[in-house]
């Protein structure tokens, strides 16, 4: 016979108190705050680091090899005011603009070939399979005999760096909107590119994001790297040429000014153009955490 | 009355890597008007097949299925989908323009019409105050909501819901399930509702077929509550889809 189970165990209420709690909630202190803030936690690094190239370089003593902290900014100030590395950062984001651009196109075309169908879509793999692990600045050589010493062969250089990464990306993105939203895309009725714009590119846009950041950073790379190579073309040259250049000179302050310019670019480019981008978009639709 | 919905000897198929599947053979079915008609069956059944099938996504491969006498052949804004997984909602979108952008888009509404309406039905499914929240910010429950808000504003000819509670826990579920049938008091639409829950379907539907499995063919069409107003037990829908005899 199973025993009446728990009969001595009588059933229990409890009223909820709406008041008088220690905590709840309560804001964090300063210090807490500071800690929580990415950007100032980066900033402190930052700073340290600095210090430690400045007490480095002054033990040193030695200033054609390791200048200081604190001349390469001189210098930086001096040649920003001298209107040197302006005139250099600006051609260099010129041509770099120009390539990005031209790559995210031929991307898009090659991406549209590679959703439209399977034989797109094999090409889209074996040209990325081949052209991904290639340098873009081993083209470099041939490039300057196909289209000369000039903008083109940079230009060149810089889409076979960006078109791989992206168009793979794009294309890994595509593939990946899940097809709930694809049927609830097409119950709506849209045109086929209105499909297209509204909802497969915002579903697929945390890899396109991703491509995106990629494929600059492989331009920007490569686009100094070319410009150390040969850099001048009509009278103008970028950052990358003058590095060579101020090398040259045995400026090395000036060197240091210039790679720092490279580095500054790409952490604005990373921070602020690429963070915002995300934070309006990915960030805020809970696409990415 | 005519019958809204006619699905006539549907056979439907689909390719897996290396087999042709036969999900459903030759069903047969009607949807009236204002009707809660429910696909009861166990897995494998291809009753959410059938549901795709209706909504234009897949073609039968024999019979057709016929919406107010026009043969259905592509998705449209006529039918619209509910479906069980939370991610329907378009995440870069809030809620509010999650339903405008239904309307806009399908051509139904111009753009402060499409407000006005979103608004009213975020109401019906009491989210107002979630308006202009996105949906990663929502839980399940009110993800699924929302996609019946826009199921409703969109006002298609019927509401085509694929299992839409099936991912909740069984509270929201039996909560979600009286709302939807509250709504249906309010503006008694149409809905082709598919589930695997035997009591689900007693509560939600007015009228049930039942299916059999592999492949899906049409066991018994009954009602939900009898001539006496009784609802049908569990216990006889179960004797029909499993008998053992």
């Amino acid at each position: 016979m199973p025993e009446s189970h728990g009969a001595d165990r009588p059933e229990l209420t409890y009223a909820v108190v709406t008041t008088g709690f220690d905590v709840v909630e309560k804001p964090l202190s300063a210090w807490e705050k500071f800690y929580n803030n990415g950007a100032a936690r980066k900033v402190l690094l930052l700073a340290v680091l600095a210090l430690l190239w400045e007490f480095y370089a002054r033990w040193l003593n030695n200033p054609l090899l390791f200048p200081t902290f604190s001349e390469t900014v001189k210098a930086l100030f001096t040649s920003i005011a001298s209107g040197e590395i302006p005139r250099a950062a600006s051609y260099s984001i010129g041509m770099l603009l120009k390539g990005y651009v031209a790559g995210l196109l031929l991307a898009g075309v090659l991406t549209a070939f590679a959703s439209a169908g399977r034989i797109g879509a094999d090409l889209l793999e074996t040209l990325t399979a081949m052209f991904n692990p290639l340098p873009s600045i081993a083209l470099l050589p041939l490039a300057l005999i196909w289209f000369g010493l000039g903008d083109g062969s940079v230009i060149f250089v810089l889409i076979h760096a960006v078109l791989w990464s992206v168009a793979l990306n794009m294309h890994a993105g595509f593939r990946a909107v899940s097809p709930t939203l694809k049927m609830v895309g097409q119950n709506y009725g849209l045109s086929k590119p209105g499909y297209v714009i509204r909802i497969l590119l915002p579903a697929a846009f945390p890899s396109i994001l991703t491509g995106l950041k990629v494929g600059w950073a492989f331009a920007w790379r490569t686009l100094i790297a070319a410009e150390l190579v040969f850099g001048v073309s009509s009278g103008s040259g970028g950052l990358g040429w003058y590095i060579f250049e101020q090398k040259n000179q045995l400026l090395i302050p000036n060197v240091f000014a210039g790679l720092l310019t490279v580095i500054l670019f790409g952490l604005v480019v990373e921070n602020l153009i690429f963070k915002t981008i995300e934070n309006v978009t990915v960030r805020r639709w809970g696409m990415q955490t | 009355m005519s019958p809204l919905l006619r699905v006539e000897g549907v056979t439907l198929q689909y390719k897996t890597s290396d087999h042709i599947v036969t999900a459903t053979w030759r069903v047969s079915f009607n949807v009236l008007q204002s009707d809660r008609f429910v696909i009861l069956g166990p897995s494998g059944c291809g009753k959410s097949t059938i549901l795709k099938a209706v909504g234009g996504y897949i073609s039968p491969v024999e019979g057709s299925i016929f919406l107010s006498g026009t043969k259905v052949a592509a998705p449209g804004p006529d039918r619209v989908f509910v479906f069980q997984e939370f991610d329907q909602l378009l995440p870069w979108k809030t809620v509010k323009e999650n339903i405008t952008f239904a309307l806009t888009s399908s051509g139904k509404l111009a753009r402060r019409e499409a407000g006005e309406r979103a608004m009213h039905f975020i109401g019906k499914v009491k989210l107002t105050e979630f308006a202009n929240s996105y949906p990663h910010t929502l839980s399940g429950g009110m993800k699924q909501r929302v996609a019946i808000a826009r199921g409703m504003a969109m006002e298609p000819r019927i509401l085509l819901m694929d299992e839409p509670f099936a991912a909740l826990d069984a509270l929201t579920r039996a909560r979600m399930q009286e709302e939807l049938l509250q709504l249906w008091v309010d503006t008694k639409f149409t809905v082709l509702f598919v589930t695997h829950s035997i009591p689900e379907a007693i509560r939600v539907g007015s009228r049930i077929l039942l299916l059999s499995a592999h492949p899906g063919q049409v066991k018994a069409e009954i009602d939900s509550h009898g001539a006496d107003g009784r609802e049908t037990s569990e216990a006889r829908i179960e004797s029909m889809l499993f008998d053992h005899a």
